[in-house]
């Protein structure tokens, strides 16, 4: 009895003693932690090993404009530290420069540096930062021409050379709907192969692009983790959207329809990409290259028409649906332009890259499941030698134009 | 019923992608205005524009005005030994300092006396020079005289005293010969970080019988490599980039002037001098009242060095600088301002 009384107090006081209030709980190791890193910071441990090291310093120019008084770098500091920018070079001369808000630069503080440089139209020119330290930060402008102004004409410009790369191509595409309507099954599955084929391809070129843009920007954004970041989540987005909206898969009209719209708002991400490539390209001053560009991508994108059209060839989806899958795919190849032509920024293109990578691959998805469905339901083989046939084709073509455009 | 779902459907995923393109053309947008606000400035710039740095060195942080090292002249403390030879002694202590080198740029200097270049020591041909050299600094170093004494008195690693250790001293002496523009600097391997670090001075030896009077200036030709890449980011004369630019060195019509010029530059082959709107006599290395040129531009190597006499005809701002245009752009150039 009186051992049971002592049990019942040894495990009250332990319940008690675990009882501590919510807010006290949740608080404890956040205090603790501050405790911690403030002694860190006042015992300073390392100090016998940082001593008296000059600090790091890392500024990146973002992008450099070309006006006919001069030119205007964007700067960015994605050290660990504030930079004080004491100098400008351009071209191995110091020259005079203004710099807004301050020449002190906080972390991933941003500043505006103004260089009165008298540049050469064609040719090349290096803009040098020297740091308090005696630290260089150098961007070249590989083609010096001036940077276009945002006036109506070039609106209308850019808005061609973006019409040609998207909607152009994608509608042409989509004329050979009516062709896709009287294939055979077989020959409609060789078609979906196609188009996976070649979204296969834009998924690795979208995410590839990225990579490459993301070596412009300073490591502190974690460029390369944020496109496979921003790419999964577009493609879960994508997908949860998809099965939120209705269970009936593609056995019906709107279900095909649906994906049908799928592919063409990833292909359209895909396109902003390429848009804001050129207009980029024109914007650096490779206007050569740009009209070429603009060639190779018009007709590197035509596969994309037929593969928006695909999944509907039961289906007679109306004039005006096929034309909105059109603009969807191919409009944003404009804005792209647009953004790429007065306004370049590495960060948001791997943005809108990520996210296209993400659209492009819930395409694959979707459209590779519609082939194994008919593995069930018609008997034919997923992986059969005309589909393996499709899906090569599709990436070979994609491959083969794709010379126009690479160099 | 059914197509009305499905264009609801397709309208909706249509306005989510046009509801971000517009975003991002916005965001374009904005971004323009922001800029164009700056071109106002850019403009109001033009009437101005040329090489240059902005701002002021800081000199009295520096601890020395390349104004005041033109005309610095270190005779040491003479007195006369017993077999009747002038005797003249110096003290040198090297020391690790920071010195801005243009406008904001610091570089972590080793110096000669605090100072970059440093003392310009001078005598006169056959004088016994005692210079005395302690290493306050945190490496080991030495002095190397341009001139003509024994091998222990060389200041080379090795040989006699060889490198002197930090908070250790030695005693360098000789006699003073020949009579010229000389220099001396650090040879302490490794020899390029401890000549580039700005160890280095002029060292004048005046012939017996003197030269004629003149307004005298010393101008060590030098650069540095702030971000330790093996190339200069800076060229000058006695070390701040476009001082004499911003501050012109006056000088008198028809006034004879004698500058003391030295390359000391690291990493590039040659260096030069470049006079505006006036020719000079130029006597390589000095050694000789015989001029060889005359000449309005000179190059020299490393370690090469002359004296240039000239006389201005006309009063004006008259440019002196490097002729390799990069190096003048980059800080090697300055004003004479001529006067009546």
């Amino acid at each position: 009895m009186k051992a049971v009384t002592q049990k019942r107090e040894v495990a009250e006081t332990q319940t008690r003693r675990l009882r501590l209030p919510a807010w006290l709980l949740t608080l404890l190791p956040l205090l603790t932690l501050a405790m911690l890193l403030w002694a860190f910071v006042a015992l300073d441990p390392l100090r016998s090993l940082t001593g008296d090291l000059p600090p790091i310093e890392l500024l990146t120019i973002e992008r450099i404009e070309l006006r006919p008084e001069g030119m205007i770098a964007h700067v960015v500091n994605g050290g660990p530290q504030p930079v004080t920018l004491a100098q400008v070079q351009v071209d191995d001369a110091y020259w005079p420069f203004e710099i807004q808000p301050s020449s002190e630069i906080p972390r991933l503080g941003r500043v505006t540096v103004t260089i009165p440089y008298p540049w050469v139209e064609g040719e090349a020119h290096t803009v040098r930062l020297v740091a308090s330290t005696g630290l260089t930060f150098d961007k070249t402008v590989e083609v010096a021409v001036e940077t276009p102004r945002p006036d109506l004409s070039f609106w209308l410009m850019f808005a061609l050379l973006g019409f040609y790369v998207g909607i152009v191509p994608v509608s042409l595409g989509l004329m050979w709907f009516p062709l896709l309507t009287r294939l055979s099954q077989q020959g409609l599955n060789f078609i979906l192969a196609l188009t996976v084929g070649l979204l296969v391809f834009l998924f690795v070129d979208t995410v590839l692009e990225g990579i490459e843009v993301a070596q412009q920007i300073p490591d502190v954004f974690q460029a390369v983790p944020l496109i496979f970041f921003a790419g999964m989540l577009s493609f879960l987005a994508l997908l949860a959207v998809r099965r939120s909206r209705d269970a009936t898969d593609c056995s019906t009209g709107s279900g095909r329809l649906w994906l049908a719209t799928m592919i063409a708002l990833g292909i359209g991400l895909h396109n902003l990409g390429e848009g804001m490539a050129i207009g980029a390209a024109i914007a650096l001053g490779e206007a050569a290259l740009g009209s070429f560009l603009v060639i190779g991508f018009t007709l590197h994108n035509i596969t994309e028409g037929i593969g928006i059209g695909a999944p509907m060839t039961r289906d007679k989806p109306s004039l005006l649906q096929l034309a909105g899958l059109a603009m969807l795919a191919g409009g944003p190849a404009i804005v792209g332009t647009w953004i790429g032509g007065f306004s370049y920024s590495p960060i948001w293109a791997v943005l809108f890259l990520a996210i296209g990578a993400g659209a492009i691959l819930q395409v694959i998805y979707e459209v590779t499941r519609l082939l194994v469905i008919q593995e069930t339901d018609a008997a034919l083989p997923a992986a059969s030698w005309v589909n393996v046939g499709g899906l090569a084709a599709g990436i070979a073509i994609m491959y083969l134009t794709a010379f126009l455009v690479k160099f | 019923m059914k197509a009305r779902i499905s264009r609801r459907k397709f309208l909706r995923l249509g306005a989510i992608g046009t509801a971000g393109l517009t975003g991002a053309a916005a965001l374009a947008a904005t971004q323009w205005t922001r800029d164009t606000s700056t071109l106002e400035t850019n403009q109001s710039r033009l009437e101005h524009d040329h090489a240059g740095v902005v701002g002021r060195v800081d000199h009295v942080r520096n601890g020395f005005d390349p104004m005041a090292l033109l005309t610095d002249f270190d005779y040491g403390r003479v007195s006369t030994l017993a077999t009747g030879q002038p005797l003249r002694e110096y003290v040198v202590v090297a020391s690790d300092k920071e010195i801005e080198v243009a406008p904001g740029i610091f570089f972590p200097a080793w110096t000669y006396n605090g100072r970059v270049p440093g003392p310009t020591i001078r005598c006169t041909e056959g004088d016994r020079v005692r210079v005395r050299f302690v290493n306050g600094s945190a490496h080991p170093h030495t002095i190397h005289f341009h001139g003509i004494h024994t091998a222990e008195m060389d200041g080379v690693p090795g040989i006699g005293a060889g490198m002197i250790a930090p908070g250790e001293s030695t005693v360098y002496e000789f006699d003073a010969l020949p009579f010229g523009c000389h220099l001396y600097h650090c040879h302490a391997v490794p020899l390029k970080r401890h000549i580039h670090k700005g160890l280095y001075g002029a060292f004048i030896i005046d012939p017996k019988l003197g030269r004629p009077p003149a307004r005298e200036l010393v101008m060590v030709m030098n650069g540095f490599d702030t971000n330790f890449d093996g190339e200069n980011e800076i060229y000058a004369v006695n070390t701040v980039a476009f001082e004499y630019l911003q501050r012109p060195i006056a000088i008198r019509l028809h006034e004879l002037v004698r500058i003391y010029l030295i390359n000391i530059t690291e990493f590039d082959l040659l260096n030069s001098f470049h006079l505006h709107g006036e020719f000079f006599w130029w006597y390589p290395t000095g050694t000789s009242l015989q001029p060889a040129e005359y000449t309005d531009t000179v190059m020299l190597t490393q370690g090469q060095r002359g004296i240039l006499e000239l006389k201005y005809k006309f009063p004006g701002k008259y440019m002196f600088h490097a002729h390799q245009s990069e190096f003048a752009e980059l800080g090697w150039a300055g004003f004479f301002e001529v006067t009546p």
